[in-house]
């Protein structure tokens, strides 16, 4: 098929503004998927994905479509996650597409995530078309939101589509837009292969898949293909697209389309998103722009919570990371929590996803420690570490500097919550850099701010404080020196290796005193007290104290029903299981989750 | 051979009580009529003419709504179906409405020779929370009249932690039952069981917290003792000699055969429960039952069972446990749950009020 018979784009939405719905109301009307085989939000495979609303991995469905000029095109319809700690796959998926629909909610107007991924879609030169959303809702005010777009985004939209695709109201025009307003695909199928990745997946049949928009040239099954930043090369044995459902084998793909390549790639580690793929034999000049090697940047312990899981939960990780090369897991071990893994991850929701996966689909309950940076540390011999777990943190004495990642933050939002966002920052210990005034309403500010103040929670304090309007994204600038010392945690007199972290001086007193109190409320009152102590070298500088409980009596004799009383002790018994024995200190799993999130 | 126990669950009440849920159904004459005369087979089915028998136990429901005669009937045949000892303890259940003068040197004349009256308060605003039908004045009464009438061994029970009691108003209570002509007081934590009336937010919000439940009781364990009625098990206290021998069959890993629907036994190696079914139970030629535990009183369960007692566990009984038990042991020591003089280990009321956890922490 003829290029200007292609189309590829993606959908850009904030969460709940419909951008599946509007997918599947996509796939139905170009009758990719029969009607039957119609399962709600067909793109977004994992179920996590489903229940928090985000897409977390990319996906791209080629669909058929007979527009009213009477043509056939073809759609590539691009899936994109949304949400900061993905920010690089995001931008990689746009640069797969020549537009981008934007979604927008009818009564809501424009939101914080679809400012961010806007920009950056405008950023990749995508011709981005608006779409309002919603437009059956009773407070939908389209007209309003459309001169909300041309002000904000300053693009026209006065003629953007009012749809309900939910109610799969006015799904044609949408249809439409795309063929008359998104560009057909530029390149040429004769240069040298120059093909960009921007997703894979591991197949366990076909080893791992690729997602590709070849940008010139043409790749078929046989040729002997290699992926530029890691060198590999492999022989392709299939070369074709995605339907709704399934791979479909057409044997080649030429410069403007969009579709996979399976090489019998047995590890995802050579297919970095982002990358080029070129013949080996004639391969082209240099690699597309915009290749960084995705490295993890928070790092926690996960542990199983009941200790003969430890084999399941490494055949888990093991599998993750075959469709996830941001993953990785080294094995290590926590005299609190016994055998588990050190793992890394993009941030802190990437953390989140990773461990409610492990949960769900592999049925494990874990227990994992608070989210650690790598700091950098100098020896006073000279020789330095990089310190992922605190508990590896050296003595201070033997400390020449330390020295802790910081990054860029630039953050958008409207002018009313400059205050509120200056006062995060500075309370983040963010060095503030410069402000400016996109438009009468909206500002951009630059920080500097320390990796390890915003991994913790910083997107989501940074959001309630601006009532979700305000996006953020970061890029990493390297090490400072800062004043860090070892923060410990102490049940009963004995440290809790699980519960120490890392953190800068003037902030380890007001977090050694939450942290005590959040235990204190986490850890269920038990036949002997629990004081709960938390300090920096030997000092003591928190202390709390989980009084003994004083009644756990079954008074009654229940007419000899010796039976029913054993199996109450039983049961009891059973229970603490669930519990870590720390001496003779019994700590939930809760109280190891609590200390993570400090502040809600 | 061992001898025996005989607990007949009688599963009839004028009306239940809020926090009760004992198995009972409403009394009727003829039911009662009809429940009697399964009793009666079922005692003889399980006839064993050589055993002795040395405590006999009617429990309830309201044992005391059951006629003399029904109630001498079934003495009669355990006597001719064992061999019932002359200083047998023959103790029933009774609500104090239902003791008048007459039943009373009725009941004393069938050969029941222990009283367990329901007083559990004697403050009618507390006995009216709780359902009851009686006021403290007949409470008192009764207690005065069982004691005309001949009983010198009555027990009276007591509930602690009711909604709205304070340490005034146990004291009170404590104080009032502990100077009546009785030999044994049982008296028992409030426990808001799961579907009873009792367990709705308007009961629970009013009931004393957990701190302060702890303080009744161990108010009430000081008032008690005081008044000479000694601790010797978690919920049990009696005047020297009076402790019940019935119940410390339970607590001994003695032989109990259980009679009536929901009633339990430990018998002849295995523990069993009767269907909860007082319409299955009087249709049946022979009580159907499930079994519960084939091999009762292994370790954790007698220990747990012993560690109810005053007295506690001996720690010659406790085998190959015994290391592991002596290693737990310090700390329960130094925070006051239990005491030990090397031969014994047992618990402080302090750490009966604990004695689930302790237990647990101890034997499971």
């Amino acid at each position: 098929m003829a290029n200007d018979k292609i189309r590829n784009f993606c959908i850009i939405a904030h969460i709940d503004h419909g951008k599946s719905t509007l997918a599947d109301r996509i796939l139905e009307k170009t009758e990719t998927v029969a009607i039957r085989d119609m399962e709600d939000q067909l793109l977004d495979n994992m179920d996590i994905e489903r229940e928090r609303g985000i897409t977390i991995k990319a996906r791209a469905v080629r669909l058929k479509y007979t527009a009213q000029d009477g043509e056939d095109y073809i759609f590539n319809l691009i899936d994109t996650p949304g949400h900061v700690d993905f920010n690089y796959e995001v931008s990689r998926s746009l640069a797969a597409c020549e537009g981008a629909i934007l979604v927008v909610d009818a009564s809501q107007g424009i939101e914080a995530q679809t400012l961010a991924n806007t920009y950056l879609a405008i950023e990749h030169d995508l011709e981005v078309v608006p779409v309002v959303n919603k437009i059956d809702l009773p407070s939908a005010d389209p007209e309003r939101v459309c001169s909300e777009v041309e002000n904000v985004i300053g693009i026209p939209a006065m003629d953007a589509p009012r749809i309900s695709a939910k109610m799969g109201t006015n799904i044609e025009a949408v249809l439409e837009k795309i063929v008359t307003d998104i560009p057909a695909p530029q390149g040429d199928p004769e240069k040298p292969l120059k093909a960009l990745i921007f997703d894979s997946y591991y197949d366990s049949y076909k080893g791992v898949i690729i997602y590709v928009r070849v940008k010139e040239g043409r790749v078929k099954v046989g040729d002997n293909i290699r992926l530029m930043a890691t060198g590999a090369v492999f022989n392709v044995v299939e070369a074709g697209f995605m339907d709704a459902s399934n791979l479909v084998n057409s044997g080649s793909l030429e410069a403007g389309e969009v579709g996979y390549i399976a090489a019998s790639i047995k590890s995802i580690g050579d297919t970095r998103v982002g990358d080029t793929v070129t013949n080996d034999e004639c391969p082209c000049d240099e690699p597309l722009p915009g290749y960084r090697k995705v490295n993890p940047m928070v790092f926690s312990g996960i542990y199983p919570a009941d200790g003969a899981k430890y084999g399941d939960l490494r055949d888990a990780l093991e599998k993750l990371q075959l469709n996830d090369a941001s993953l990785s897991f080294e094995p290590e071990t926590s005299i609190a929590l016994g055998f588990g893994f050190r793992c890394g991850f993009l941030g802190l929701l990437h953390m989140e996803i990773i461990q409610e996966r492990l949960e769900r689909e592999y049925n494990l309950d874990l227990i994992t420690t608070a989210p650690s940076v790598i700091y950098k540390v100098t020896m006073t011999n000279g020789e330095v570490q990089y310190i992922d777990n605190p508990t590896n943190y050296p003595d201070p004495a033997l400390i020449q500097t330390a020295e802790e990642p910081m990054v860029k933050a630039s953050i958008l939002s409207p002018s009313d919550y400059v205050g509120n966002i200056m006062e995060l920052c500075q309370d983040r210990r963010g060095v503030f850099k410069d402000m400016k005034y996109l438009d009468d309403t909206r500002v951009e500010l630059h920080y500097e701010l320390p990796l390890n103040e915003i991994v913790y929670d910083f997107f989501d304090v940074l959001k309630s404080r601006t009532k979700g309007y305000a996006s953020f994204d970061y890029e990493m600038m390297g090490y400072v020196p800062s004043k860090l010392v070892k923060l410990d945690i102490l049940l009963n007199g004995e440290v809790v290796d699980a519960l120490s972290f890392i953190i800068h001086t003037d902030k380890a007193y007001a977090r050694a005193r939450k942290i005590a109190e959040k235990l204190k409320d986490n850890i269920p009152r038990q036949l002997f007290e629990v004081p709960i102590q938390a300090a920096i070298g030997g000092k003591i500088i928190a202390r709390e104290t989980v009084k003994a409980m004083r009644k756990d009596v079954l008074a009654k004799c229940y007419g000899g029903d010796i039976t029913r009383k054993k199996k109450l002790l039983e049961k009891q018994k059973e229970g603490k299981k669930r519990m870590r024995q720390l001496g003779t200190v019994e700590v939930p799993q809760e109280a190891f989750m609590s200390v993570l999130k400090l502040d809600s | 051979m061992r001898d025996l126990g005989i607990y007949v669950h009688v599963p009839f009440c004028g009306r239940k009580c809020g926090y009760c849920d004992f198995y009972s159904v409403k009394w009727t004459k003829q039911a009662a009529v009809d429940y009697t005369a399964a009793v009666l087979r079922n005692i003889r089915h399980y006839s064993e003419p050589d055993r002795m028998v040395d405590t006999v136990y009617f429990g309830g429901g309201t044992p005391s709504l059951l006629t003399s005669k029904q109630i001498g009937d079934i003495l009669g045949v355990i006597r001719r179906s064992f061999t019932l000892d002359s200083q047998a303890e023959i103790t029933i259940e009774a609500n104090p409405c239902t003791l008048s003068s007459e039943k009373l040197s009725e009941l004393r004349n069938t050969g029941i020779n222990r009283l367990s009256i329901g007083v559990q308060s004697m403050i009618d605003s507390e006995l009216k929370i709780l359902g009851r039908v009686h006021s403290s004045e007949r409470a008192v009464q009764a207690v005065l009249d069982a004691q005309s009438a001949g009983f010198d061994n009555i027990s009276c029970d007591l509930m602690i932690a009711l909604p709205g009691q304070d340490i005034e108003s146990l004291r009170y209570s404590a104080e009032k039952l502990a100077d009546l002509p009785i030999q044994h007081i049982s008296a028992y934590i409030l426990k808001t069981e799961e579907g009873t009336p009792f367990d709705c937010d308007d009961i629970k919000r009013r009931l004393p917290d957990e701190d302060g439940t702890a303080e009744l009781y161990l108010e009430m364990v000081r008032l008690l003792e005081e008044r000479g009625f000694m601790q010797y098990e978690v919920s049990n206290f009696a005047k020297k000699g009076y402790e019940s021998r019935h119940n410390c069959r339970y607590w001994k890993c003695g032989d109990y055969l259980g009679i009536g629907p929901a009633a339990h036994s430990c018998h002849n190696g295995r523990r069993f429960a009767v269907e909860r079914d007082i319409t299955g139970f009087i249709s049946s030629e022979t009580q159907q039952v499930t079994v519960t535990d084939e091999s009762p009183c292994g370790f954790e369960e007698f220990a747990m069972l012993r560690l109810r007692l005053k007295e506690g566990l001996r720690l010659s009984d406790t085998g190959e446990h015994r290391a592991d038990i002596e290693r737990k042991l310090p700390p329960l020591i130094s925070d006051g749950y239990a005491e030990s003089d090397g031969e014994r280990i047992w618990l402080t009321p302090k750490g009966f009020l604990m004695s689930n956890s302790v237990i647990e922490y101890l034997v499971f």
